[in-house]
């Protein structure tokens, strides 16, 4: 059953979105939503690497031999997210900073790779940028309501992406629940908000 | 054998065009970044060792030509006169290359403070030698002259404990930048009182 293009992107935005309901790319959702801002420069990053390297492999895709297809895919995937580590470091080097080693782990973000798996390798660019973008907004839009949740109720302040201003949220007597933006407290989050996710879709 | 062939070349053309793609990007923004670490990185160290510096070091810099090298050397002001200078130098360290940036008075060719820009130390265990200020304390005051080594190696400096490579690395780094101002001294000196 063929998709128009916009059913391509629309699906990143619900159905197919990641973490929630493709669920890949768990180890950076988990580790960079402490803060919205580093959430959604994360987003932001990985959505310029989907893209891309959607685009590219899907372009390519009649030259790439099967035999080496995962090989050619990753050093694709590598240029894009160096690329982006050296524009970040040129142009938001606190962001840069901040997100530290999660940047170059996005070469092996299991989304990036999955989709130029799963869909770039045997889909006509157009299908394909449609799709890397898709999901890598829908990527973007859950890592910041994650974020969100973490950061309201774990530190009562709200990073303002681009300003970097940490607004709060609460009063000055708001005693933070620090254990949400603790490792375990992610594992809760990210559980209960798949679980939120479930309900929804269980229609 | 063929398709062996195919397949090694797909994988050589890929690699190269990568590479040569990358080398680009980074020729042109190297410039950017390096004024970004300068504000972001060094420039905090450089401010926080010539603390009560009546200028602002970062701005009042000078270069230096060493050999073949450039090197980037910042002025303090201290009671109305340029008379401390500082600039980087790297060494090795457990995981890597560390910077460090050393002030010395010209006048007493003391050093005046030590900071660790960039490391890529452990975490919580050499990464101590930027955050903990009694390690980078200990150089205060000590002569260019006299070469720097931690007490394991019969020198004056506490290492961190379980960070010996680490405080060697530092040590190291803050000689290479006493010897370099010992061999560039006249030259400072002609760019401080100018």
């Amino acid at each position: 059953m063929a998709k128009t293009t916009v059913q391509e992107f629309t699906k990143g935005l619900w159905a197919e979105i990641p973490p929630f309901r493709l669920v890949l790319g768990l180890c950076p959702t988990l580790a960079v939503t402490k803060t919205v801002e580093n959430g959604v420069g994360m987003g932001i990053a990985t959505t310029f690497v989907l893209v891309c390297s959607n685009v590219l492999i899907s372009l390519l895709r009649s030259v790439i031999p099967k035999k080496v297809r995962i090989a050619c895919f990753i050093v694709v995937i590598a240029t894009f997210v160096t690329i982006v580590e050296l524009v970040m470091q040129a142009y938001a080097y606190p962001l840069f900073l901040k997100l530290g080693i999660f940047i170059p782990l996005i070469v092996v973000n299991c989304i990036v790779l999955g989709r130029a798996e799963a869909f770039a390798a045997k889909n006509a660019p157009v299908p394909s940028l449609a799709d890397g973008l898709g999901i890598g907004i829908g990527f973007t839009l859950s890592l910041t309501a994650l974020a969100a949740v973490r950061e309201i109720f774990g530190s009562g302040t709200f990073t303002v992406p681009i300003s970097g201003l940490a607004v709060p949220v609460f009063g000055p007597e708001f005693q933070p629940f620090s254990f949400m933006v603790e490792a375990p407290g992610a594992f809760v989050c990210l559980g209960l908000m798949l679980c939120i996710m479930n309900m929804f879709g269980k229609k | 054998m063929r398709e062996m062939i195919k397949l090694f070349l797909t994988i050589v053309v890929f690699s190269a065009v990568a590479g040569g793609l990358l080398a680009t990007v980074r020729s042109a923004t190297r410039d950017r970044i390096e004024f970004q670490q300068l504000v972001f990185v060094k420039g905090p160290t450089i401010r926080q060792i010539m603390e009560g510096a009546s200028n602002n070091p970062v701005e009042d810099s000078f270069k230096i030509l060493d050999g073949d090298i450039e090197r980037t050397l910042f002025k303090g002001k201290f009671d109305g006169n340029f008379n401390t200078v500082a600039f980087e130098a790297h060494a090795a360290g457990f995981g890597g290359d560390i910077g460090v940036i050393a002030a010395i008075n010209v006048d007493t060719d003391r050093i005046v403070g030590v900071g660790v820009t960039t490391h890529s130390e452990t975490p919580g265990v050499g990464s101590r030698a930027k955050t903990d200020p009694s390690f980078s304390k200990q150089f205060k005051g000590m002569p260019v002259a006299e070469p720097f080594s931690v007490k394991a190696d019969g020198g004056e400096i506490d290492a961190l404990s379980g960070a010996t490579v680490t405080s060697r690395g530092v040590c190291a780094a803050v000689s290479k930048i006493a010897d370099t101002y010992t061999r560039l001294k006249d030259k400072v000196l002609t760019e401080m009182k100018s």
